[in-house]
């Protein structure tokens, strides 16, 4: 019988720019917060689980181990887009679940630097950038959203309110890169990057780092399930093949098989959620997702932003933390940062941005190509 | 002048003949690939794919419009996905239109058009590329 697994500590830096840091520095700040808020050392971890994208071939995980405590123990660094993060934590669940780990340390880091645009990666002959449309991530989400916009109508103006929101939600987070206030006619006004996408609808480029500790039900109870956050669902997906998703990244069809997996697993379904971190990487994709996850009906996502559901003191509060709009996307830790995100609220510890009473929640990353990761926390009854 | 050599590799330059661009279908499931492939990716079925010459017609699916783009990349475009009379999903640019949202309506008939790309290759060789243009 496998054991439940739970999160028993964890932490992230501030989201920023950290030129005078590296990689494993960034990780091992955020590792020793995480194990310091679990009240254990590293010498009691039996295995480190890192996400890292853009060294993924540089061991950060040892490396990060080099920094705090060289102990021999097995280090896994994952890849896995923007879903590195969420995977590091879903490999780490799996290893208790299978009963080899008691006590296991979750990292999620990267440094971004100006990354600029990503994606339209150099291939031989000639780049296509521009002659054959874009490989830009901002243009990849355009176009996502333009689909939504075919189906239902969607307005330019429905997908800027959500970065309104977004940004609107920072305000209150220490942690967060921006905590500015963002007007409708700014969002809209700003530097159009790929329409319907304009600057201030893009995820900011930011270094980061979060971590986690995670046990097994045995030892979370020898060590006092007090502020300890059940891990009632992990999920991993690839992307389905649908017909035109070779061609046009498919982001929704993982989205939407990952969560009626997740809800499955924790027994649980979109109206038992009291918040969701979600993979808001443009604003296009934040409505998209509404849709995916159940948070709505189809076709009703712009509606939920209208009506401002998904505000922190709405039906289904989303991003609370600002999300990757205004808090920032440093790829391999950002899904370890909205596990972070979602236990604060739990444990009733997120201060002034506090979703008040909330017992379940709800963690989703993409990454393209495309792997969906889902979790869902609950709190522990004590 | 050498034959100019093609974008990408499912654009085919035939030494007779227009060019075209090249699918590959399932026999067992119908799904249709951009390019070579002996597997298919929805039902896994091994070497059932066939060649087929994909239409020069299509309809607009969605749009992008990039007004930011790499360094030396000329701006603003649009980024089209249009899917192919019988088959086939292609993205490329929409030429001969303003760019601008209130202009690009969803579901245009759009064709394809065969051109010299504007860039060379570091030997100065010659690529073959295809926008897509309002059917007229």
């Amino acid at each position: 019988m496998s054991e439940n697994v739970y999160i028993i500590g964890t932490d992230m830096i501030r989201f920023g720019r950290y030129p005078e840091k590296s990689v494993p520095r960034l990780g091992a700040d955020a590792a020793l917060a995480a194990l310091d808020d679990a009240g254990v050392g590293l010498r009691d971890m039996q295995a480190l689980y890192c996400g890292n994208l853009l060294q993924a071939g540089a061991m950060v995980g040892q490396r990060v181990l080099q920094e705090i405590g060289q102990t021999g123990i097995p280090v896994v660094n994952t890849a896995n887009a923007c879903a590195t993060g969420a995977t590091a934590l879903r490999e780490g669940w799996t290893a208790i679940r299978a009963g080899l780990y008691d006590l296991v340390l979750v990292v999620g880091v990267e440094q971004m630097g100006k990354a600029g645009l990503l994606g339209g990666g150099g291939s031989k002959g000639i780049s296509t950038e521009g002659l054959l449309g874009s490989g830009t991530m901002p243009a990849i989400f355009a176009e996502a959203g333009m689909e939504h916009a075919r189906k239902y109508g969607t307005t330019f103006e429905q997908f800027a309110k959500v970065s309104v929101k977004n940004h609107h939600h920072s305000t209150r987070n220490p942690k967060s890169m921006y905590q500015k206030e963002t007007p409708l006619e700014d969002v809209m006004g700003a530097e159009m990057i790929s329409y319907p996408n304009t600057k201030l609808m893009c995820s900011v480029n930011v270094d980061g780092a979060a971590a986690a500790v995670l046990a097994s039900e045995s030892k979370a109870r020898e060590l006092g399930l007090g502020r300890a956050v059940k891990i009632s669902a992990s999920i991993l997906t690839s992307d389905p093949y649908t017909a035109r998703d070779l061609t046009m990244p498919d982001i929704n069809t993982c989205t939407r098989l990952a969560a009626k997996q997740a809800y499955e697993m924790a027994g649980v379904g979109p109206n038992d959620l009291d918040l969701v971190e979600l993979h808001d990487c443009f604003a296009t994709a934040e409505i998209l997702h509404y849709e995916n996850l159940g948070l709505c009906a189809d076709g009703e996502a712009g509606k939920l932003i209208d009506e401002r559901q998904t505000y922190y003191d709405g039906r289904i509060p989303v991003n609370v933390s600002g999300g990757l709009l205004s808090k920032g996307h440093p790829l391999g830790a950002t899904g370890v940062a909205n596990v972070y995100e979602v236990a604060t609220h739990l444990r009733g510890e997120a201060g002034e941005r506090q979703v008040a009473g909330a017992k379940v929640g709800l963690t989703h990353v993409i990454g393209l190509g495309s792997a969906c990761a889902i979790h869902i926390l609950e709190r522990v009854a004590v | 002048m050498p034959k100019p050599l093609p974008i990408v590799p499912y654009l085919k330059i035939p030494d007779e003949g227009d060019p075209y661009l090249e699918g590959h279908r399932c026999l067992d499931c119908r799904a249709v690939f951009l390019g070579e492939r002996s597997v298919c990716a929805n039902c896994s079925a091994r070497d059932r794919l066939e060649a087929v010459r994909l239409s020069n017609h299509g309809e607009l699916y969605v749009y992008s419009i990039t007004h930011r783009s790499f360094p030396g990349v000329e701006t603003p475009y649009v980024g089209a996905i249009v899917d192919l009379e019988g088959g086939g999903t292609v993205k490329g640019n929409l030429i001969h239109i303003d760019p601008d949202p209130e202009k690009i309506p969803l579901g245009l008939p759009v064709e394809l058009t065969y051109q010299i790309a504007p860039r060379k290759d570091a030997e100065g060789n010659e690529y073959l590329m295809y926008y897509f243009q309002p059917r007229t």
